[in-house]
């Protein structure tokens, strides 16, 4: 299976998703840069961390108007598999590709901190291997802040589209667990057809035991026995 | 030429965490008679066009594809010839 992940000017976290990728998952990867269309038959692509153009007037704002996104939303538009991590995130609200908005932490503060997510939906290509326990992966934003009118909010519940809320370790959902004000605890969403998901902590900052977590190889695995499978 | 002065502000809908911030400065400083404070952004652009209307019309379509989010902000703008 092989994997793509997008470069722009100002993403940070490209590396560490090659490298989850390459040298965790053992599997091929290609950088995909923002200016050009091709997505040189990736099966799935990542949408990286970071502070695409500077955040300049929103974040992920001026990143969702990129050639690149413009392939990305045909290939999601297939059914092709995308997984926007933190700025990523923000670029698929921005872009269209997701509902909702994120915005500055209630805190005011840039969060970089461990979170424990529980996996409202396990049935996506991204959770299909998670256990009935709370996922431990890091959180580095300032603007986290999920935000939807209640009308999409009442349809991203009834569809099983909020796949990940904030939690505590042992798993129950509470306002001490919720690093950024998110509404309802949401730390990820995904599409009507469930092949993107943008979710705000790094997976890829928790592939091996050494850096203080495994459980974000989790969501990598899940997508490997997806594409397995189908 | 013309000028569009463009004012971004959260929905009142969104809980505004700066200006939230501000008000309670502004109330530690001892404005016992404030409340509601929101912060917002301000933008201008410099428009070439035929009339106000022309010019209008363009500055809502760049409000609506880019220079605002309509999830979580509203804006206000005007136009004055320069």
């Amino acid at each position: 299976m092989k994997f793509g992940v997008v470069v722009f000017p100002g993403s940070n976290c490209d590396l560490d998703s090659y490298y989850m990728v390459k040298d965790v998952l053992k599997q091929p990867v290609e950088y995909l840069w923002h200016r050009d269309k091709d997505l040189k038959g990736v099966d799935c692509v990542i949408l990286p961390g970071g502070f695409t153009y500077g955040d300049y007037l929103r974040p992920g704002a001026i990143a969702g108007f990129s050639p690149l996104v413009e392939s990305v939303k045909e290939f999601a538009h297939k059914g092709g598999l995308v997984l926007g991590i933190c700025n990523g995130f923000q670029v698929l609200t921005e872009a269209g590709l997701l509902p909702g908005a994120l915005y500055l932490n209630i805190s005011l503060q840039f969060r970089c901190v461990f979170t424990y997510l529980k996996v409202e939906n396990n049935r996506t290509p991204f959770t299909n291997l998670t256990e009935d326990r709370a996922l431990k992966i890091p959180v580095a934003h300032g603007d986290g802040n999920y935000y939807a009118d209640p009308e999409t909010l009442t349809e991203l519940e009834k569809n099983g589209r909020i796949v990940f809320r904030y939690c505590n370790p042992e798993g129950e959902v509470t306002k001490e667990a919720n690093p950024n004000g998110s509404l309802d605890n949401i730390a990820g969403i995904c599409n009507e057809k469930g092949n993107v998901l943008g979710m705000m902590p790094h997976p890829e900052r928790a592939g091996e035991e050494l850096l203080g977590s495994d459980d974000g190889k989790i969501i990598f695995d899940s997508i490997l026995k997806f594409w397995g499978e189908n | 030429m013309w000028k569009a002065k463009i004012q971004v502000t959260l929905k009142k809908s969104v809980l505004d965490p700066q200006g939230a911030t501000v008000e309670k400065a502004l109330k530690a400083l001892g404005y016992d008679n404030i409340g509601d404070v929101r912060v917002g952004k301000y933008l201008e652009v410099v428009v070439e066009g035929k009339d106000n209307e022309e010019v209008e019309e363009q500055v809502v379509e760049m409000c609506q594809r880019l220079l605002t989010n309509p999830v979580i902000e509203d804006y206000t703008f005007e136009v004055t010839e320069v």
